[in-house]
């Protein structure tokens, strides 16, 4: 009895310091930013070195390096997690060594992403300061993450549907189609968000590979600086850049905000229609 | 399962083509004529980048077919990129070594280097020696020199800055001989760690430190053998610890390059360079 | 899964072609760790070549322009700020996980859940500043210089707490409900069922969160540069200022050359070792794990 008080007064207790913490860092930066954001702010090109204009061009580079990423990570993670839950088994090697590699990947530091992604995409594949290089670098970073979620998705998918599958003679990669990868979305797409906020938060990497320049991009080969770039410069390189920086913080904030609550509603109308569990 | 794999044909397709396409123009090396628009690349010092990035632009705005594109990397990068010819211009903000005596240099701004303490600290001056007494570990307490009862936090740049080398150049010290507390990267770091902490002296551009004062920022500059830390007086000279911030190229720049570099020294950028707190060198 | 073989239950060329195309895509994704182990290599062979590996532990100081390489104060800092942010944010994360799925009620665990996936996505010099900025002061007035070990170890432990509590969420959302109506059929109590069912069955997922999280943790750069006070210097307590690997490599890269740049390369594959290492023990723990 008094086992179970202790523990949910301690939950309760961790729940709301958490909250507390949280809502200080908050409150923190919605003081220091709100006065500064504005439609103008969002549409327009920054200038005098970004203290003073908006961060149009800033947020288009961020959401295309963003997406490709994800497009570049996405099918390689998912293709990738499915083999390690339904075409290997953990005790032989492949499987293992597979797994452990990129479990490695994940500790990779940031820094050496960049560094990295630098000698490779931009300078030995030749794509320069680009923002394909820095999308593709930052694939490699949200890589383990999308692959380990949509890996545990799938795994914890019934067995019951494989052995129906066999039962009814339909070919593996049907059942995968048709059955396990429904029951796995919101796994799935758990694991995307996850990649996408920690693509979209990424600063160290991107300095390296996607650049500086805050000009609107013309193409996947421009240069382009992310918002996460343009908080970093702003806040430890222009004097008197604080509050830019932290109203693109907010933004940067609420974009990846949005985009993990339209994956999370996406996947509770899409399970709903697509298939029952129990 | 044909579904499937048309679809996956077809993305393969799509991206083949999209490669394709890309490959043919890679970037920077748009062969003359073929387009209109020419690129200048400036890599190098971070301080220097938003300087010269709002030069670009304003360049730009007079030059309709000139992209300036900016990348930050240090001053060590700006220099061994102009050496290799992977940039067309590098950025450094300091003078070059001895050993990099094969590139050419123009400074098109001045920067001055201030101690900063916080405001917090009752102390308004301190003398060469009593600075190098602090950094180097001998006066550990500000109570030594008049101050409040507290152990001093000194604040040192990472290895390798160029305000580092200036600074141990100016007092005579070798980095081993630094005894400090906190290291810090960019200027601005160097002004946040100094205003959160009562007891921090550290040393930083002397027009960011100004700039920060003036806007409430809990720090003040301490004059350098008795001449006050201020923009004006890195202008007039009277400030004895400043350093140039230089465009670097290869070779004696010549076309757009030669242009941009003019462009950057002559007085129609004077007001972008102290907008960004330097000082525009005289003409 | 026995029933994972390629060779039973169907030998369609369809399964065939997929296992083909599959295999050669994670092929692709493990050559990435490959590529980046070789390209540190590559990049500190220079002062591996004539500086001998004793240097890296026994030199008197990390000077590298002046040919001293001594990387274990950073080892330690990195070691202890990671550790630390760990022990923090493991059972906050796991707690916060139980909270959303057995303790809140479902509206606020539905708010709790946004206010987590919000945090999630907050770039990591948010929390670097905000740590510079609030938090350091804060240490400071307790122990002077405020930056410090303790404020990297509380800012790294916010950081990766959203993705523990995410992937713990995840976790007990695949528990399957007949453990739990098993559980109330047998009469446990609410605290019986998490550390008698629930913890157990989600320890797989628990684990791999973990690992996660202390991968992130070790490989963070930006907010450690921030808030760790970036003296080389061996932690004597809490209130030391620290200087991890990463922000080693950050601080010093963009202005170091020769042998002073390789030197940083061999301290980014010291880390990489790091990591080897708490993959290969999480490798070891996890053997008798139950795949779900």
């Amino acid at each position: 009895m008094l086992k179970n008080r202790l523990a949910t007064a301690l939950i309760w207790l961790s729940a709301v310091l958490i909250c507390a913490v949280f809502a200080r860092l908050l409150a923190d930066m919605l003081l220091n930013g709100v006065p500064r954001l504005s439609w103008t702010f969002l549409s327009t090109a920054p200038s005098d070195a970004g203290r003073a204009g908006g961060i149009g061009p800033i947020i288009v580079s961020t959401g295309l390096i963003v997406l490709v990423a994800v497009i570049a990570a996405g099918p390689l993670g998912l293709a990738t997690a499915i083999l390690l839950s339904e075409f290997t088994s953990p005790s032989r090697r492949f499987g293992r060594l597979i797994e452990r590699s990129l479990e490695v990947l994940a500790g990779v530091p940031s820094i050496v992403f960049g560094l990295f992604g630098n000698a490779f995409f931009c300078i030995y594949l030749e794509l320069g300061f680009s923002i394909l290089s820095g999308g593709l670098t930052l694939a490699c970073m949200a890589l383990p993450i999308m692959l380990n979620t949509a890996a545990a998705g799938l795994r914890a998918a019934p067995d019951d549907y494989r052995l129906c599958a066999a039962a009814l003679g339909i070919s593996r990669t049907a059942a995968l189609l048709h059955l396990l990868l429904p029951a796995a979305a919101p796994a799935i797409i758990a694991g995307l968000m996850l990649g996408i906020a920690r693509a979209g938060a990424e600063t160290a990497a991107l300095i390296f590979t996607s650049g500086y320049v805050d000009r609107m991009p013309d193409t996947l080969m421009d240069s382009g600086r992310a918002l996460s770039v343009h908080i970093y410069d702003l806040a430890m390189n222009v004097a008197g850049g604080d509050a830019n920086a932290h109203a693109s913080a907010l933004v940067l904030m609420l974009l990846l905000f949005t985009i993990n609550s339209l994956a999370t509603c996406l996947t509770r109308h899409w399970l709903r229609n697509r298939i029952m569990t129990s | 399962m044909k579904k499937a794999i048309s679809a996956v044909v077809l993305l393969l397709l799509i991206s083949a083509t999209g490669y394709f396409a890309f490959r043919i123009n890679p970037a920077g090396t748009e062969p003359a004529g073929a387009s209109n628009t020419e690129k200048l690349v400036l890599t190098g010092s971070s301080t220097v980048a938003p300087l010269a990035a709002e030069i670009g632009k304003r360049f730009e705005s007079r030059h309709p077919n000139v992209r300036i594109d900016v990348q930050t990397g240090g001053s060590s990068r700006g220099v061994n990129d102009a050496r290799a010819g992977l940039a067309d211009i590098g950025m450094a903000s300091r003078a070059l070594k001895p050993d990099e005596a094969g590139l050419k240099s123009f400074t098109i701004a001045l920067d001055g280097i201030g101690i900063i303490v916080n405001a917090a600290n009752p102390l308004t001056a301190l003398d060469k020696q009593q600075i190098i007494d602090i950094f180097t570990g001998k006066v550990t307490n500000w109570k030594e020199l008049g101050g409040n009862d507290a152990p001093i936090t000194v604040v040192n740049k990472a290895e390798g800055r160029s305000t580092l080398e200036l600074f141990l150049h100016y007092f005579g010290l070798k980095n081993t001989d630094i005894k400090a507390q906190v290291v810090i990267g960019d200027n601005q770091q160097g002004i946040k760690t100094v205003a959160g902490n009562p007891d921090a002296i550290g040393y930083v551009s002397v027009g960011a430190a100004e700039y920060e004062a003036g806007h409430a920022a809990a720090i003040k500059l301490l004059p350098l053998d008795g001449i006050a830390a201020s923009v004006e007086n890195v202008r007039n000279g009277s400030f004895p610890l400043s350093r140039p911030l230089n465009l670097l190229t290869k070779t004696e720049p010549a076309g757009v390059a030669k242009d941009f570099i003019d462009f950057a020294r002559s007085a129609d950028v004077n007001d972008l360079i102290e907008a960004q707190y330097f000082v525009p060198v005289a003409h | 899964m026995t029933l994972s073989k390629r060779n039973i239950l169907s030998p369609s060329l369809t399964d065939k072609r997929l296992a083909w195309l599959l295999s050669g895509c994670a092929l692709l994704a493990a050559l990435i760790v490959v590529l980046i182990l070789g390209f540190l290599l590559n990049e500190s062979w220079p002062v591996l070549r004539h500086v001998s590996l004793r240097h890296f532990f026994a030199d008197a100081s990390w000077h590298p322009t002046q040919g001293l390489y001594n990387l274990m104060p950073m080892l330690t800092a990195t070691l202890l700020s990671s550790l630390g942010a760990l022990v923090l944010a493991g059972p906050l994360g796991v707690a916060s996980g139980l909270f959303m799925h057995y303790y809140a009620p479902p509206r606020l665990a539905g708010v709790y859940r946004r206010l987590i996936e919000l945090l999630a996505g907050i770039p990591s010099v948010v929390y670097g500043f905000w740590g510079l900025v609030t938090l350091a002061p804060l240490v400071g007035r307790l122990h002077p210089p405020g930056v410090s070990l303790l404020t990297a170890i509380l800012v790294l432990a916010l950081m990766v707490l959203p993705t523990v509590a995410l992937i713990a969420d995840a976790a007990f959302a695949a528990i399957p409900p007949a453990y739990l109506r098993g559980a109330a059929a047998l009469g446990l109590s609410p605290w019986g069922t998490i550390s008698g069912v629930v913890l157990p069955a989600a320890r797989g997922g628990l684990v791999s969160g973990l690992l996660l999280a202390a991968g992130r943790a070790l490989g963070e750069t930006m907010a450690v540069l921030m808030v760790a006070g970036n003296a080389v210097q061996q932690p004597h307590s809490l209130f030391d200022s620290v200087r991890t690997l990463t922000a080693n490599i950050a601080l010093e890269m963009a202005y170091a050359m020769g042998d002073h740049r390789a030197a940083l390369f061999v301290s980014g594959l010291a880390l990489m070792l790091l990591v080897l290492l708490l993959v290969g023990m999480a490798d070891v723990l996890s053997r008798k794990t139950a795949y779900a």
